[in-house]
């Protein structure tokens, strides 16, 4: 177990370290310099109070659909609906706690967050059922759903939220907010907000989840043997559509809580909200480990933030950090040829001696 | 307005939406029958659509009319090069392919609005192309009676070459020692190795020539709809292509079909605006028609059979 | 020099482990060659080497009197070398005609010339008494048939050369006599045949030569006219081989398993019509039939894998069609499944956790949705002693155990729960001669401790020697209920092919 837990973090780091030589090469490539960027990149994501502040705020929502992501794959499923998940998690949010401003803070914030989650549970399950009852592929039925998802939301946004006119809804009341009073004060106006910490606990529940309870003992089975635990009695399709439905929840509630800590509000948008496949990108360097995702998140987040400030310091544009993000999930897709290399370098040296014996 | 007329409209709205989706589909098609799925086409269009834009911008003063249509094959060639980065991670490293594929789609818009900027001083858009494809009317058959108006009559002429690659695309799959070697490496590909067929070489053909034509799906969409290129010049069609494609059956003809058939659906609250009928459904709907009717055709008419045995799967010799 | 094959002093090593060890023989034109040996003794490394998907580490090949040099399969193609794999090497959604002709397409322009290859093959196939349908899909073909386009396959492409791999594993005895045929046809052609296979009877029949290997070794070349089977045996062992088992005499009266007029589908098909069986306490009964013939369905239906389409299953009185497969297990239903690695076992979990794949979800190791590991652990120490199944933990992952012990885990985790109804599907496939013996005693043990058990399997012998009882099966259907006592199995065997059902039956 030790040593599988340390290839996997090796692979890890070895797809980091590949990721940003990518990202120095493409930089000194176009003539830019790539130390004093990854300089600026570190200073804009932790040289302050207010810079940490954003970055572990940004960590939340990518937390949170890697996890939703994780649980999918765990039980052998593709989940690429997380932008969709996350998007009716986002909205559900912001049209409860608008319609319902009157509620005590409390109990807006605990409904808003519960029915963006339910939403993206729902959203997600709907993939789930069709996949346990009818064998449809979850990938294309996830990607069909996040599409859907997009045009309704600005449909809904534009109709039933916004002002005539306008593309916004108007903003979540204040005590409706993640980001208090207190927070902003010691984090000098970041964004930061409770959600971090909600982000933490759901950690922890998904790590007991997996290693300690019955349902997650049958969602791991089912990811990975479908007919054994069918032979052995498990209920396949009802763990299909409860590990979906986990999925969905919490991709829904990474939109949820960025609505409530973040945003404050939601917009119609052209694009799919990119969180979703950056969380995919997290889960998948790390493994889709409950605990190794904080870090990885920790990092993207880092990049992320940390990348906003690469363009104003020079005149380097910040998506090479999204090149160096997507170097490293490469890296990762293709760490069988590290641990080729690996194997290699150790067989050659047996072959090498078995040839010996052989000449002798 | 005269029936004719919103039949004209109808068809070549419904064509010019369609073409950047038949080009990526079919790409995605040749992918998948040779047993690599690809989730990337949407990368792929994204890079079509860049460097056929710059290109365009580029060389538009010196090429005249012919540069979008040289702009297309430039789209191509780097939606090819592009495209190698699947086959490396897929065939030759055994990654998963539907991670690779988003590799592609999270490192397309990224590079692509990194030289963007770039190039056009630090904007993440660039200018707009002047030399773009306009409508064509075919000389000839376009005097043909309601027939020739409707359909050969300021259309796209692009989506009938669209068209035309989409029946070639049959013949070479189904009807030539290529095309059934292609398909042998996507069903079973030890049985093919037994009989001497080089996995690999085929499975690479299949990702580039999806590269191929997903660039030329990007490059489509760029030169006829947008006209510039930013980060959200593709929102999609890679997507609705591969639904395009599942809804076809992994077949170049059936593909063309469902590519079509979006088409008409993404042009629908465009025209709704002159049909009567049309005119009172909600556009969200038209939106959102192409991923619903893809579910339900999943769920109700498609078994699993249909995709290629072993799409998906990578192959490991002498295993 | 009429050798048309020349192995000398082949080696193949997998890192340290020496698969083939100096291994050589000869074959000649017309000549019809056994390669006899154990599951996992070299037949398939030297098969491998010969066809081109493997380069031997020391030694050479020579064929037709040349050094042969072959990097992949197309270079064995070239010298004339055709294989027939075990497992069928066809696409199933291509046609016939399709699977012969793919990497030897002939082309007009650039376009296959489908008319110029069908003549060439309808030729083939006329000179070779083969019988093909060059348009239907393989999918759609029989077993039978889908070896006669794997033979083709190799007589397209002039092959010479021919290799037949474990060949008669899915046949019908009548299949079997009409291979036999083809085989004896591409001899007196002038053609070469080696022919891979572990049973004795065929090799009588049918081979001039045999080579027996062990272990990585030639043991011996035999000519097989004047060698018993007996011997052969022996040799492909290397010891005396005692399968006898202890049948004890046990009270047979109380039922245990009631099936009646049971109706199931699979794939929109009837696969299983108007079956009634019975099993009683300390007996074994066998279901006999070709692979195919809705044995399968039989028993996903009884374990609850399946929805039963008409008819009631009883298990000690109890109704228990339609129940989930959790229900029945509690009913007292065991069951060894015949796919071990891929429904018997999770191989990414560990020994103990497999153990208790049946168990956990109730107390005392589950409680209020959480698991209890200790008891999971405690647990898979015990069975582990008790089973003799060797590894280093409890801990240890099943996938990284060997395929004897892999059985073994089943095995412990079935029988420990103590079932009234044992079901045993093809418990011997693919295991070599010692996990048999040890297979056969756990389950004779079961029987003589007065439990019911269902054995399907397609090795008639198997049948013969542990069942008290003998149902045939064929499509779908009990042809016939017949006492291993007085059956031979050529009488079993027509059976089995559906042919006159022989009133051998006893009445229970």
């Amino acid at each position: 177990m030790l040593s599988k837990s340390f290839k996997g973090i090796s692979n890890a780091l070895i797809s980091i370290f590949a990721g940003f030589i990518v990202g120095a090469i493409v930089m000194l490539s176009f003539g830019y310099d790539p130390l004093q960027n990854y300089q600026n990149l570190l200073v804009g994501a932790f040289g302050d109070i207010y810079s940490i502040g954003e970055t572990l705020r940004n960590m939340i929502s990518l937390i949170l659909t890697a996890l939703g992501f994780a649980v999918a794959s765990k039980a052998g499923f593709f989940n690429i609906g997380g932008p969709g998940q996350y998007l009716v998690g986002w909205f559900s949010t912001i049209a409860f706690t608008l319609n319902f401003s009157h509620l005590p803070g409390f109990l807006l914030i605990t409904g808003g967050l519960l029915c963006g989650a339910v939403a993206g549970g729902i959203w997600s399950m709907i993939a789930g059922v069709l996949r346990a009852y009818f064998g449809t592929s979850e990938v294309i039925t996830t990607i069909m759903l996040n599409y859907i998802a997009l045009y309704f939301v600005n449909f809904a946004v534009k109709n039933w939220l916004a002002a005539k006119g306008s593309d916004s809804s108007p903003n979540i009341v204040r005590k409706a907010s993640l980001n208090t009073n207190f927070l902003q004060e010691i984090t000098h106006n970041s964004t930061f907000n409770w959600g971090f910490f909600i982000a933490l606990i759901v950690v922890a529940l998904i790590w007991f989840y997996f290693n300690k309870t019955r349902s997650g003992f049958e969602t791991k089975t089912v990811g990975l043997n479908e007919s054994a635990s069918k032979y052995a009695g498990v209920n396949v399709k009802r763990t299909i559509v409860i590990a979906m439905l986990i999925s969905g929840l919490l991709a829904g509630l990474g939109g949820a809580i960025d609505g409530l800590g973040n945003f404050q509000n939601i917009s119609v948008s052209n694009n799919l909200p990119s969180v979703g496949f950056n969380g995919m990108a997290v889960a998948l360097l790390a493994a889709e480990n409950p605990i190794g995702i904080v870090f990885s998140a920790l990092l993207f987040s880092a990049l992320q933030i940390g990348g906003l400030s690469i363009s104003v310091y020079s005149n380097t544009p910040s998506e090479i950090v999204d090149i160096v993000i997507a170097a490293i999930i490469f890296f990762v897709s293709i760490k069988y040829v590290f641990e080729l290399l690996l194997k290699k370098r150790w067989f050659a040296k047996k072959r090498v001696s078995e040839k010996e014996g052989a000449d002798k | 307005m005269s029936l004719t007329t919103i039949l004209m409209t109808v068809f070549s709205t419904t064509l010019i939406y369609a073409a950047p989706l038949i080009f990526t589909a079919l790409g995605g098609t040749f992918s998948e029958r040779s047993g690599i799925v690809n989730v990337g086409l949407e990368g792929m269009m994204i890079v079509g659509a860049f460097s056929s834009t710059v290109f365009n911008l580029s060389f538009a003063n010196v090429l005249g009319n012919a540069t979008p249509w040289i702009s297309l094959l430039v789209g191509a060639v780097f939606g090819l090069l592009f495209s190698i980065l699947h086959a490396v991670a897929t065939v030759t490293f055994r990654a998963n392919h539907i991670i690779s594929g988003t590799v592609l789609n999270l490192m397309a818009p990224a590079l692509c609005v990194f030289l963007t900027r770039i190039i056009y001083n630090g904007k993440g858009q660039t200018p707009v192309i002047d030399q773009s494809m306009g409508s064509f009317t075919f000389p000839g058959l376009s005097q043909l009676p309601f027939v020739g108006k409707v359909l050969f009559s300021r259309t796209s002429l692009v989506a009938f070459v669209a068209v035309f690659i989409g029946i070639l695309s049959w013949y070479i799959l189904y009807r030539t020692n290529i095309g059934l070697r292609l398909r042998s490496v996507g069903e079973n590909p030890t049985a093919a190795d037994t009989l001497g067929i080089n996995v690999g070489k085929y499975r690479y053909l299949g990702v580039l020539i999806s590269g191929f034509l997903g660039g030329i799906g990007g490059a489509v969409m760029a030169q006829s709809i947008t006209l510039n290129f930013s980060a959200s010049t593709i929102s999609g069609q890679g997507f609705m292509s591969l639904a395009a494609m599942i809804f076809g059956k992994w077949n170049p003809l059936g593909a063309t079909g469902a590519a079509i058939f979006f088409g008409l659906a993404q042009s629908l609250p465009i025209i709704g605006g002159y049909v009567p009928v049309l005119s009172q459904v909600n556009s969200v709907w038209f939106q959102i028609a192409p991923y619903a009717i893809t579910i339900i055709v999943l769920v109700f008419f498609l078994g699993k059979a249909v995709a290629p045995a072993a799409d998906g799967q990578n192959y490991i010799k002498g295993k | 020099m009429d050798n048309v094959v020349e192995i000398k002093n082949i080696t193949k090593k997998f890192g340290s482990y020496k698969a083939n060890d100096n291994i050589s023989l000869q074959l000649k034109k017309g000549e019809i060659l056994a390669l006899l040996g154990e599951n996992g003794a070299g037949k398939s490394t030297l098969m491998g080497m010969l066809s081109g998907l493997l380069e031997p580490t020391s030694g050479e090949i020579l064929i037709n009197g040349h050094k042969a040099v072959m990097n992949n399969p197309r270079d064995a193609k070239k010298l004339g070398i055709g294989m027939v794999h075990q497992h069928f090497m066809l696409i199933p959604a291509f046609s016939v005609l399709e699977n012969i002709i793919l990497g030897d397409e002939p082309t007009k322009g650039s376009f296959i010339d489908y008319k110029k290859a069908a003549t060439e093959i309808q030729k083939l196939a006329q000179k070779y008494h083969l019988d093909i349908n060059l348009n239907a899909k393989v999918r759609d073909i029989t077993v039978g048939m889908q070896q006669r386009v794997e033979i083709m396959k190799a007589l397209y492409r002039k092959a010479n050369i021919f290799i037949f791999d474990e060949p008669t594993a899915a046949l019908t005895p009548q299949e079997i006599d009409q291979l036999i045929k083809i085989l004896r046809a591409l001899a007196a052609e002038g053609k070469a045949v080696i022919f891979i296979t572990h049973k004795l009877k065929e090799i009588k029949e049918v081979a001039d030569r045999c080579v027996v290997i062990r272990m990585g070794k030639v043991i011996d070349t035999v000519k097989v006219s004047e060698t018993k089977e007996e011997t052969l045996a022996e040799m492909m062992v290397g010891r005396k081989v005692n399968l006898a088992l202890d049948k004890k005499t046990v009270p047979q009266d109380k039922l245990v398993l009631e099936v009646k007029n049971l109706e199931v589908d699979a794939h929109k098909r009837r696969k299983v019509s108007d079956f009634n069986l019975t099993i009683h306490e300390g007996e074994i009964v066998g279901i006999a039939g070709v692979d195919g013939n809705g044995q399968s369905e039989l028993i996903e239906a009884i374990t609850g894998l399946r929805k039963v389409r008409a008819g009631s299953i009883k298990v000690d009185g109890k109704e228990l069609q339609n129940y989930s497969a959790r229900k029945i297990s509690e009913a007292g239903v065991g069951c060894i499944p015949e796919d071990r690695q891929n429904v018997g076992l999770i191989l990414p979990l560990t020994i103990a956790e497999n153990l208790a794949l049946k168990d956990y979800y109730h107390e005392p190791i589950s409680k209020y949705g959480l698991l209890n590991y200790k008891l999971i652990n405690q647990n898979g120490r015990k069975l582990i002693k008790d089973f003799d199944i060797r590894s280093q933990s409890e801990k240890e992952l099943v996938g990284d155990l060997s395929g004897g012990n892999q059985q073994k885990v089943i095995v412990a985790r079935e029988i420990a729960k103590e079932p009234k109804l044992l079901i045993a599907a093809n418990p011997t496939r693919g295991v070599d001669i010692g996990a048999i013996e040890y297979i056969h005693e756990k389950i004779m043990e079961q029987r003589n401790a007065g439990r019911a058990v269902l054995l399907v399997s397609f090795e008639l012998d198997e049948i013969l020697k542990l069942s008290d009882r003998i149902i045939v099966i064929h499509e779908g259907k009990v042809v016939g209920q017949i006492d291993p006592q007085n059956t031979s199995s050529e009488e079993l065997g027509l059976m089995m092919a559906g042919k006159t059902p022989v009133s051998t039956g006893i009445e229970r």
